[in-house]
Order: structure tokens, then C-alpha cells, then sequence
């Protein structure tokens, strides 16, 4: 019974001809086995491979250890009397069409081995029930028992080429030498880990500040998903109170002020919190202060300001999804606490708090990495600052806007990708460590 | 409780009062700052700093200004350019979404637990890894330039949305799988499945992704601003309005920007306000599931 499993190992074992024949003429197997449309699509495929790679395809993978030599020139044109420039090899287009190139290898590599499988299973189906699905058969499955494949394929491209592609070319990016340090704009070579030591090495410039950053970010992440959390289900539980009244108004106010574009928003607070913007004025005119707080001016003014915005920013939100899971606690747990006489702050300890907790790790997890890379709130607000003279980053700048102002405003492509290598790192671990121990990841089919 | 029910006492009742009025002090300061953008936007007098906290005088010119003024900041062309953007990125991400949620929900594959690993590992990337190499990306297909940047953030926008199935799926979890099956048995296929009994059961879900989805662009400044660049024509509404608070156009342009901040506010509000339902619906299902 070994050779029933359409392996690729077994279609070359006990393949007949056309399979055999399809490993290296793909879609062969196929078309020798009836299937003549998809035969041809796959063939075709190979065709267009192999033309991409004798065009352009072998040139880029050439290319990819050196990155390009030729250097921008200046040339005297005698006859124009100007100097003029020669086009230089531009190292970031051949890492991208290299990293491309690598891509539709891949891809037909995969193409290769579904269609050896494929033309193996074919040929056993052929053997035993002596007919195939014919291709209007395979396009109505594609609406019925395939429908997966429909529904996901455009997705799951999109993902590969806008999310994926970019992803693996940037962190490529990390180890050359890209970056405006040194003016390798145009034209960088491989770097080795030289980028990942300047960062991880604590005396460094750039080793100093990203600690720095680091520190931050995660004291940021804790206090910006724990207070969200607590507060949030505390002001719940107060409009939720039996005797409060009103409770659909509450809950309004909390709700207009996320319905407003949260960038609208944050960039009303930066403008309030100015030395000369309205909160600073209400004050001083309530005459409650003399000179104007320093709000953005102090680092740490700047940092428990961001805390605050952010809770005020997030608190609506853990409300309203707080909401109704507070209604989905049993009720007999209440009534069988009250009967043993406790009180309500030893309710929600003993209670509300562990079942939330219970319910609702998902959430808690999901929320802190999404504070780690909150560039919104931070950009938005203090835009990282303020800033030490010599300094790329700011004293409130997270690793995601420190990445935005290295890549972006500073173009060190390198240490940007560095930067974000490390964030997916820490966030990897974070995750791993309480996502695959949560009870909803272990029995995701369990409420099906 | 009962017998407190119809006579409170009076511990309860000042307990009520003080959370009453804890509750006016926080609403308060969580409409304040809105309803001061509001009546910035009516302000007479220009300049982002004022000494007084209210307005001196009350004028519509601002909502007048930023519609018919084209010259120095074009906030019509901005706002056709979003609209534009926001109904086919709606359109794509809408189906991308539900496509891959339904898939995820309903259909069992080889690759379904790959791909929402695969998901949740690409979630953990911070978005602007992917975001400058997808402007690289964009520049060598030519869209970077003059009015294909519109294509440009409609690919950005929609093409990763296939990764936020999470509250769908957790909606097409709760419903029953026993009317798939009964369907299946009645002679439907899976297509029909999908079309005729799962999207109108989930009107709920559909609402809120057409929604969120027509919301994006008009609320992401990040994005836009890297791919656009410096193309002023092919602004959206949100670099418009980042751009006001710059420091060469804060002075004149302050009110303006509160103004068209409450313009883009009111529908997108509204639109919140009446998705809310939704959202906890969903938020409870994707914790459950």
C-alpha cells in the first residue's frame, strides 16, 4: 500500500511515462493522463519561466553577491562642455529583482511538485475507476468541494507580494550597507551582522539609544495595555451598575469621542498641550499655574502624557468590547458570593477579574503587541520627542517610530530593518510564550 | 435586593450620587476636547493659539474656505481622491476578507492552520517593515507617479486585508453548521452555501467590513504619505488635514483643519456609532473563537 500516497518521491518510483516524463516537461503527466487544459496552463507556465529566467531571471541572481559595482560617474562631455552623469548600477533594484527572482523560483518549485502528485494520483485514478475528472468537472468543484481554493487565491497572492515580498526584502535590506551613513544610497554591498552588533553593543551610539528605546516601548506596552484594561472594565462595570441611570447616554459620550478618526483626534491633543495651546491657556487663566506645563518640552512630562492620551484614547474601546462579555459572566456566581457575604471589591478580585482574565487572553495579547507597534498615538501626539541633541530617537519614540524616522526621515535603510528584525523578535517571543498556552488557541474548534 | 429595589437607603443612594457625578466628570472630559475642535471650527480669528479658551467670534467662513479654496491646499481634489480610493479599496477588501474568513471558517484544507500561523507570525512584524519595501515595490511596477498612485494605495490598502479574518471568522463560527449540512443535503453547493445562507445570515459582519474597510483610507495618513510623497495633486483627505498643522500652514489654515476635521468626523461617527452593535458582536465572538 506505499506507493498510495501521492508523494513525490512515490510519483518517480512507480510513475508511468507521463508522470515520469513531468518532472522535467511539467504538465506532461497531465495531458497524458486526460487532463489536456490544465496540462496545457501548467506547460505554459514552464514556458514562461524558463523565458522570465533566460531574460532577466539569471542576470539578477548574478548580480546578487556583489550588488552591483559600477559607481556613479561624473564624465566631461567635450562636445556639450557639461559634465554629465553615467547611470551606475542601483544596488536596491538588484536586491529587489534578486529577491523577486528568488520568489518565482520558489513558486515554481511548488508548481513542479503539485503537478508530479497530481499527475501521479491521476494516473492511479485511471488505473482504478478507469476515468478522470474532465475539466468542467474541476471548475465546478472549484465552486463546490474546492471552493477554498476560489475564494483564497487572490487573498493569499495579494499577501504574498505586498506583505511577504516586501517583508523578506527588507529584512535582506539589514545585512548590506544601505543606508545615507556613508552615502551607500545608491550603490551598498553585504554587511554581515555588522548592522545587528552596532545595535545589540550597549557602548555604541546606536546601542545606547536602543536600549534606550527598548525600555521604553515596553513600559509603554505594560502601562498602555494594563491601565487600558482595568480602567476600561472598571468604567463598564459602572454604567453596567444596577442603579445607574442613563446607561445608553454613558455610554454615547465614551463613544463619540473613538468615533472621531483617532488621528483627528491625537493631533488636536498635540495642539492642546502646547506651551501656548488651550489647556495650557484654560489653566493659566483659571490662574491654577504660572507658566505653562511642559508637556512635550520634559521627557518625563511627555511620557506620562502619552500614557494618559492613550488611556483616555483606549479606555471607550475596552468598554465597549468589555461589555458584552461582563453580561456573558453567570449570574449564579455573583448570587453565590453575595450569599457567603462578600463584598464587591472581593467580587471583581475573586470573580470579574479572573474570568475576564480567563476569557479574554486573546484580546490581552493581541492588544499589548498591538501597543508595541503603536506608532499612531506616539507619532501623532509627541512625535517621539523630545529629542537629545545627537539623537536619532526621541525619549518617547517606540521602536516602531524610531523605524519610521530611521528608514523614512533618515534613510538608514539598514538600521531600520535591523530595528524591525528586533521588534518581530521580542514580539515573537512575547507571543509564543502566552499565546500557545492559552485555552482558546488550544480549542479553537471547541465552540464549533 | 429585593426589598431595596422600591426604598433606598441613604448609604446607597449617596453611592449612587457619587457615581453619577464620576460619571458626568469623565464624560465631560471625554467630550470636551471634541466639542472644543467643534467650536474651533466656527472661530473667527485665525492662528492655531488663542489667549482665551473660547472663541471671540463665530463665523461659517472656515467650512467655505477649505471647499473653495484650491490654490494653496486643494481639499475638494483631496476628498474626490479618497472616495475614489475608499470605494475600490471597500470593494476588494470586502471580498478579500470575507473570502478568506469564510474559507477558514467553513472549508477544511491542508492549508488552513498554516495560513493562520503564517497570519499571525506576519502580524508581528511592525507595518512599516513592509510598508517602505512596498513602496520600492510599487516604484518598480511604475505606480508611484502622477494619478497611478491612486492605484498604488488602492493595492496597499486592500491586498493584505486577507490577514484581518479574525472577527469575521469568529462571527461565521457561531453560526450553526447543522444549516450548512442540511443545505449540502438539499443538493446546495458550496458556493451556494456561502452565497444564499451564510452572507445573508451574516449581515451583521458584512456591514461592518464594507465599513471598516470604506473607513481605512480616509483615517490612514502613514501610508498615504509614503507612497504620495510630494505629489500634492494626489493627496488624500488625511495628509490634507496633517499638512494645516504644519508650521508653514498652521496659522492660516487651523480653522480650517477643525473644520474639515468635523466634516470627515460627522460621517465616519455616524458610521461608528451605528457599527458599534457590531463590533462588540464581533469582538465577543472573535475572543470565544
Amino acid at each position: 500500500m506505499e506507493n498510495n500516497r501521492s508523494s513525490v518521491k512515490n510519483a518517480l518510483l512507480h510513475g508511468d511515462l507521463y508522470t515520469r516524463l513531468s518532472a522535467i516537461i511539467m504538465g506532461i503527466g497531465l495531458i497524458g493522463h486526460k487532463q489536456i487544459v490544465k496540462g496545457i496552463m501548467v506547460l505554459l507556465c514552464q514556458i514562461a519561466f524558463i523565458f522570465f529566467m533566460i531574460n532577466t531571471g539569471i542576470g539578477s541572481l548574478q548580480m546578487m553577491p556583489s550588488l552591483g559595482t559600477r559607481a556613479q560617474e561624473k564624465v566631461w562631455n567635450e562636445a556639450k562642455q557639461i559634465y554629465e552623469y553615467t547611470t551606475g548600477d542601483n544596488s536596491q533594484q538588484i536586491l529587489l529583482a534578486g529577491v523577486v527572482t528568488c520568489f518565482v523560483i520558489a513558486a515554481i518549485v511548488v508548481l513542479w511538485i503539485i503537478q508530479l502528485r497530481h499527475s501521479y494520483s491521476l494516473q492511479k485514478q485511471l488505473k482504478e475507476k478507469g476515468h478522470v475528472p474532465t475539466f468542467k468537472e474541476d471548475v465546478k468543484n472549484l465552486f463546490n468541494k474546492n471552493l477554498h481554493i476560489t475564494l483564497m487565491t487572490l487573498p493569499c497572492l495579494g499577501i504574498l507580494v505586498f506583505n511577504i515580498v516586501p517583508l523578506v526584502y527588507m529584512i535582506s535590506m539589514a545585512f548590506t550597507t544601505y543606508s545615507k551613513e556613508d552615502e551607500h544610497l545608491m550603490l551598498f554591498d553585504w554587511d554581515g551582522f555588522h548592522q545587528f552588533s552596532r545595535v545589540l553593543n550597549m557602548n555604541g551610539n546606536i546601542g545606547r539609544q536602543f536600549f534606550q528605546v527598548l525600555k521604553w516601548t515596553i513600559i509603554w506596552a505594560i502601562f498602555a495595555t494594563f491601565l487600558n484594561y482595568i480602567l476600561g472594565m472598571i468604567l463598564a462595570m459602572v454604567i453596567n451598575r444596577k442603579d445607574t441611570k442613563g446607561k445608553a447616554f454613558w455610554r454615547f459620550c465614551f463613544v463619540l469621542s473613538i468615533a472621531v478618526p483617532q488621528f483627528v483626534t491625537l493631533m488636536i491633543m498635540n495642539i492642546m498641550l502646547q506651551p501656548s495651546g488651550a489647556i495650557n491657556v484654560l489653566l493659566q487663566n483659571l490662574g491654577l499655574i504660572s507658566a505653562p506645563l511642559p508637556f512635550w518640552q520634559n521627557a518625563l512630562w511627555a511620557k506620562i502624557t502619552v500614557i494618559v492620551i492613550n488611556i483616555w484614547i483606549g479606555i471607550p474601546y475596552t468598554m465597549l468590547q468589555i461589555t458584552g462579555i461582563l453580561q456573558n459572566i453567570p449570574a449564579e456566581l455573583y448570587e453565590a458570593a453575595k450569599m457567603d457575604g462578600a463584598n464587591s471589591i472581593t467580587i471583581f478580585f475573586k470573580i470579574t477579574l479572573p474570568y475576564m482574565l480567563f476569557v479574554t487572553t486573546p484580546y490581552l495579547i493581541s492588544s499589548f503587541v498591538g501597543n508595541i507597534n503603536n506608532f499612531g498615538v506616539i507619532y501623532l501626539l509627541s512625535g517621539g520627542g523630545p529629542t537629545y541633541v545627537g539623537d536619532t530617537a526621541g525619549q518617547t519614540d517606540l521602536l516602531v517610530t524610531w523605524l519610521y524616522k530611521l528608514t523614512v526621515d533618515q534613510q538608514y535603510y539598514n538600521l531600520g530593518a535591523v530595528i524591525g528584525i528586533m521588534t518581530f523578535v521580542i514580539l515573537t517571543i512575547v507571543t509564543l510564550i502566552t499565546y500557545r498556552n492559552s485555552g482558546s488557541y488550544k480549542n479553537e474548534e471547541a465552540f464549533m | 435586593m429585593n426589598t431595596e429595589k422600591n426604598k433606598l437607603s441613604p448609604r446607597r443612594r449617596f453611592v449612587n450620587f457619587l457615581v453619577h457625578l464620576l460619571l458626568a466628570v469623565l464624560a465631560v472630559i471625554w467630550v470636551l476636547p471634541i466639542f472644543w475642535i467643534v467650536l474651533t471650527s466656527f472661530r473667527a480669528e485665525p492662528g492655531a493659539y488663542t489667549n482665551t479658551f473660547l472663541p471671540q467670534g463665530y463665523t461659517f467662513n472656515n467650512y467655505i474656505k477649505l471647499f473653495t479654496d484650491r490654490n494653496v491646499l486643494n481639499f475638494p481634489k483631496m476628498f474626490l481622491n479618497t472616495l475614489i480610493i475608499a470605494v475600490f479599496c471597500c470593494i476588494f477588501s470586502t471580498f478579500f476578507v470575507l473570502s478568506v474568513s469564510y474559507s477558514l471558517s467553513r472549508m477544511r484544507f491542508g492549508f488552513r492552520k498554516p495560513y493562520m500561523n503564517i497570519a499571525m507570525i506576519l502580524g508581528l512584524f511592525p507595518g512599516f517593515m513592509a510598508m517602505v519595501a512596498q513602496y520600492f515595490i510599487l516604484k518598480a511596477m511604475g505606480l508611484t507617479e502622477g494619478s497611478m498612485i491612486r492605484i498604488g494605495l488602492i493595492i496597499v490598502y486592500s491586498a493584505c486585508t486577507g490577514l484581518g479574518f479574525q472577527i469575521a471568522k469568529g462571527f461565521f463560527d457561531t453560526i450553526p453548521r447543522s444549516i450548512d449540512e442540511a443545505a449540502i443535503i438539499d443538493g446546495a453547493t458550496q458556493w451556494q452555501v456561502f452565497t444564499r445562507i451564510t452572507m445573508p445570515l451574516s449581515k451583521p459582519i458584512v456591514i461592518y467590513t464594507v465599513m471598516t474597510s470604506f473607513i481605512a483610507p480616509w483615517v490612514d495618513f502613514v501610508f498615504a504619505k509614503v507612497i504620495c510623497r510630494a505629489n500634492a495633486d494626489q493627496f488624500t483627505v488625511a495628509i490634507g488635514l496633517w499638512n494645516m498643522l504644519q508650521k508653514e500652514y498652521i496659522y492660516q489654515w487651523y480653522t480650517c483643519f477643525a473644520a474639515g476635521a468635523v466634516v470627515i468626523s460627522i460621517p465616519i461617527a455616524i458610521l461608528f456609532i451605528y457599527m458599534q452593535r457590531f463590533y462588540v458582536e464581533g469582538m465577543s465572538g472573535a475572543v470565544k473563537g
